[in-house]
């Protein structure tokens, strides 16, 4: 494949893949060392109402809007599971599971009695987005990366995800220190004078904007892979936190490129002539990833003593 | 239409998904509340969207064998595999790596899902086959059910009821009390597995109906909602599966009767109704009750600080206070106490003078552990007692 084909009709969708993922995997290694996994999934669900709700409102599929209605959305479930939770004395992943299916739910049934079949707005495409259409038109060939005529073109997606990726890492090398011990031992980082619910409610925030940004471009089901699954993985191969970070952000890179290649050419390799979701591949990926390590991975096992220095 | 759609007026096969509905919204509601009660809601989540990736297989196998790929109950054996082996993999994620549980979830839930989505995109470019209809599996659909399917439905939802129903005995006691099912040898890791057994046979009937996203909400919204009204695991049980049923069964109905609405949303949202209304008024645990509750206690609190003050002769400021003294006749508006408020002001100053005397003595360590500041000593002590009590008040705390 040469430069004049790659670059209008791939570049642009793996590097977005690649933003995607890691801006997820880094505050999912937070979110699963805290038991909060399942918060990923309950933020990209509750997106769909809120999407809705602005489109309702706007009138058009216009970027800025959408972004806030799914964030105020992820804010509403966020205090809606809170209040069941405290009002109804339930346990956390209950209070969850009424919640997010709920909002769900409204925001399926809002969307079909809505007039929508003149925009591209569609249950399926909300679940698993359409990551191979961010085509870049003008593009001609690898000089077009320099061309600021064809770079005005550029899918505003990929900006837009490498803004939010660049948000998600300064917060975490910002905070990287009280996040940290508040991770492993909240009663010490409180001692310590560590404001830590304030903290923790930053991480779901940011954790949300990630997901709010993800989801336009790929949908929500690779958002809640990419939260858990590299973490996951990246937690089985090693017990330092620093090293883990790492490890995850290695295994979302290899999730998203690989994904995409076997969804874009996986299929023409074994005689198939068209090619399959990449969202989904990428999410397939993350998953035979965390397989290896769950069968592998030298800290796989519960207990397994930290290395000495 | 609606009143004819909840009447079961809307012709066989509409009556007959609208009853299977209910039957199953029964049985997710009494499975439910031991899910609920272990503390295990979402495992549920990622069995249902385990789902996903058997549907499309079994699809796949049909059409390569011929069929049309239509077949119900191929549709959902394979769900049920595809199923079985996504709940292993939680529940060896979660006992054989040091993952924790809610991460095991997530990823056999993502993963599983997505590879199904891989499998739904390889079929849309299939030719052979009918593939219309399998994204009703996402969100339910019963609209325009051919006849045989909604007797598999029906059929089916009959049958997990009743397997509920038997098995309801040791699960309650697994679930209220696991250590005392061990102690008289029940086996509580093989009512574990037959729990999951259920929510996993209730997830394949409720695919067709509710679709895999929005199942979960039939096994988490009615106990959570029926643990509102009740105190005791039988009766969670009982109320769990009428508001299952009762949520499915008007859910089902009105969507048979309001075209192009998937069935899966509205029987949530039913549900959540039913939940939102016993959050705000059930009695004991309901807001509403609470709200009283707290009233109430304020009220004491506020009543017996503002005649002690008056006892004590100090001016009352707060106005809370001001307001209940004077509306019980027990004050004028400017805190200056009637005659029937200093009287009560004197008794309750010598309610306190009477704690203040059995709290220093080890005799009375019983009564005073009832002591919250509000409670009159009467209704804790005897008379004989009182008057022994009486006789070691120091004599210049006596008024009156």
């Amino acid at each position: 494949m040469n430069g004049a084909e790659f670059v209008p009709l791939s570049l642009v969708p793996l590097l977005t893949g690649i933003c995607v993922a890691v801006a997820c995997a880094l505050p999912g290694n937070f979110l699963v060392l805290r038991r909060q996994a399942l918060i990923g999934d309950a933020i990209s669900h509750v997106v769909l109402p809120g999407i809705v709700v602005a489109f309702l409102i706007g009138g058009t599929v216009s970027t800025l809007p959408m972004l806030l209605g799914a964030a105020g959305a992820a804010v509403i479930a966020v205090g809606a599971i809170e209040a069941v939770r405290r009002l109804g004395r339930i346990e956390t992943g209950a209070a969850m599971g009424v919640v997010f299916t709920t909002m769900f739910a409204g925001g399926v049934l809002l969307l079909e009695q809505s007039d929508t079949s003149s925009v591209h707005l569609d249950v399926e495409h909300a679940l698993y987005g359409n990551l191979e259409s961010l085509i870049w038109l003008d593009a001609t060939g690898w000089s077009s990366l320099l061309d600021p005529q064809a770079l005005a073109s550029l899918p505003v997606e990929l900006p837009r995800m490498a803004a939010t990726l660049l948000l998600v890492a300064a917060f975490i090398a910002l905070f990287w220190r009280p996040l940290k011990i508040s991770t492993f031992d909240e009663g010490f980082a409180r001692t310590i004078g560590l404001r830590t619910s304030p903290l923790g409610l930053a991480l779901v925030i940011m954790a949300a904007i990630a997901a709010v940004a993800a989801f336009d471009a790929v949908g929500s089901i690779i958002v809640i892979a990419m939260f858990i699954c590299p973490p996951a993985a990246a937690r089985l191969m090693t017990n330092r936190l620093e090293h883990q970070v790492a490890w995850s952000v290695g295994f979302a890179t290899l999730a998203a490129v690989m994904g995409y290649v076997l969804a874009g050419y996986g299929p023409l390799w074994i005689g198939m002539q068209d090619s399959v979701s990449a969202a989904g591949m990428i999410a397939t990926v993350s998953g035979v990833i965390l397989a290896v390590t769950a069968l592998v991975g030298p800290h796989r096992l519960r207990g397994s003593a930290a290395p000495v220095g | 239409m609606i009143r004819d759609a909840l009447l079961l007026q809307l012709g066989y096969n509409a009556t007959l998904v609208t009853l299977g509905a209910t039957l199953l919204g029964m049985a997710a509601g009494v499975g439910g509340t031991f899910l609920f009660l272990r503390k295990r809601a979402l495992v549920s989540d990622a069995i249902s969207h385990a789902t996903l990736p058997g549907v499309a297989l079994a699809f796949m196998v049909m059409v390569t064998l011929g069929g049309t790929g239509r077949n119900l109950v191929g549709l959902l054996t394979g769900a049920a595999l595809s199923a079985a082996v996504g709940l292993l993999l939680v529940s060896w994620l979660g006992t054989r790596t040091r993952l924790a549980e809610d991460a095991a979830i997530g990823s056999v839930l993502s993963v599983f899902f997505g590879f199904g989505i891989v499998l739904l995109t390889v079929i849309q470019t299939m030719s052979a086959g009918q593939q219309a209809g399998l994204e009703g599996f996402l969100l339910g659909s019963t609209a325009g059910m051919l006849r045989s399917d909604a007797m598999v439905i029906a059929v089916s939802a009959a049958l997990t009821l009743a397997l509920v129903m038997l098995m309801r005995r040791p699960l309650t006691l697994a679930s209220f009390d696991p250590e005392y099912a061990v102690s008289i040898g029940q086996d509580v890791r093989r009512t574990d597995l037959a729990m999951m057994g259920l929510v996993l046979a209730v997830t394949v009937v409720g695919l067709k109906i509710v679709g895999l996203i929005l199942i979960v909400a039939l096994l988490i919204i009615p106990p959570v909602t029926a643990r509102f009204w009740t105190e005791r695991t039988d009766h969670v049980v009982m109320i769990s599966g009428a508001v299952g049923g009762l949520s499915a069964y008007v859910g089902a109905a009105l969507s048979a009767a309001i075209p192009a609405v998937p069935t899966g949303p509205i029987i949530v949202l039913v549900g959540f109704a039913l939940f939102a209304l016993s959050l705000l008024v059930a009695p004991g645990r309901g807001v509403v009750s609470a709200l009283a509750r707290h009233r109430t206690h304020q009220r004491r609190v506020h009543l017996r600080q503002g005649l002690l003050a008056m006892a004590q002769g100090q001016p009352i400021y707060e106005n809370m206070t001001l307001r209940l003294l004077h509306r019980q006749g027990w004050a004028r508006p400017d805190g200056v106490p009637t005659e029937l408020g200093r009287g009560r002001a004197a008794r309750a100053l010598r309610d306190e003078s009477r704690w203040r005397v059995i709290r220093s003595d080890p005799a009375f360590e019983a009564a005073t552990a009832q002591d919250d500041g509000l409670t009159d000593i009467e209704t804790v002590l005897t008379a004989d007692q009182l008057a022994e009590v009486d006789a070691r008040i120091p004599s210049a705390e006596v008024v009156a």
